[in-house]
């Protein structure tokens, strides 16, 4: 049983993480610079199965990927940061690709709460098999 | 006398095990369910159970040496159980085969198994107590 424990609760670690990155991403949608001068490019993680033992495997974030899609351009000419041609350049993140994924994360995380809290109630109606 | 009482209860035991090991088995795929190139397992439970209760128990039982014929035969079974794929009804672009649907389904099918498996362990083990009992 002790082996559901961990791997329902590495796949919360992981869905969490896929939050954390989706909130960063939803709260720089708007930023115009980071603190290296260029515009925030969205990230996304990449999960990867993790074998423990014979068919049970839980899940880990093998890495966070910068998203390679082009950073979005606007007119605005009278921006401090603008370029020659009065250009501003903003990040490239997607809010309803962001959307979708913190939904996806958040389903999925209670999925595996549900799994863990199951779990944990038949281990502890086997703790007490033979009580009368 | 007391492989007497090993054997009374071996069913459930056998049927507890595999009950536990199918939960493992599907809380992976749950856990997995936005990994890519992941393939969805599970077990045929009846089958496994069936190997393991009338299947022959000295091939699969973990020994402890026994020096003398005299010593009691002891085993705890780590039979590995015959772990298949999941045949998808609507695959997905990244590889992954688990329908959160189903596994959910058989996911609380199986717990409620396991607590009948519980409920059956017990009340054995509450019959062979009373039969045990002087009034």
């Amino acid at each position: 049983m002790f082996s559901i424990f961990e791997i329902s609760g590495s796949a919360m670690v992981a869905q969490a993480q896929r939050m954390n990155v989706t909130a960063s991403n939803l709260a720089n949608a708007d930023s115009v610079a980071g603190p290296d001068g260029e515009a925030y490019r969205a990230r996304q993680v990449i999960f990867e199965s993790r074998q423990n033992g014979e068919g049970s495997a839980g899940v880990s974030v093998r890495e966070v990927v910068e998203d390679p899609a082009p950073l979005r351009r606007e007119y605005r000419p009278h921006h401090p940061l603008a370029d020659e041609q009065g250009y501003v350049t903003m990040p490239n993140v997607e809010p309803v690709h962001e959307m979708v994924n913190m939904i996806a994360a958040s389903r999925s995380y209670e999925a595996n709460v549900e799994v863990l809290n199951t779990s944990k109630q038949l281990m502890l109606k086997t703790l007490t098999v033979g009580e009368s | 006398m007391i492989d007497k009482l090993a054997g009374a209860l071996n069913f459930y035991q056998q049927a507890l095990q595999l009950r536990h090991e199918r939960q493992g088995v599907l809380a992976g795929n749950i856990a997995n369910a936005d990994t890519p190139h992941f393939k969805a397992r599970d077990f045929n439970f009846s089958d496994e159970l069936a190997r393991a209760v009338a299947g022959d128990e000295q091939e699969r039982a973990l020994h402890l040496t026994t020096t003398s014929e005299r010593h009691l035969a002891t085993g705890v079974s780590t039979e590995e159980v015959d772990l298949l794929y999941r045949v998808p009804d609507q695959p997905s672009l990244d590889g992954n085969t688990v329908n959160m649907d189903v596994e959910r389904v058989q996911f609380a099918d199986n717990s409620v198994r396991y607590q009948a498996a519980l409920t059956m362990i017990n009340s054995r083990i509450q019959g062979l107590k009373g039969a045990m009992q002087s009034e």
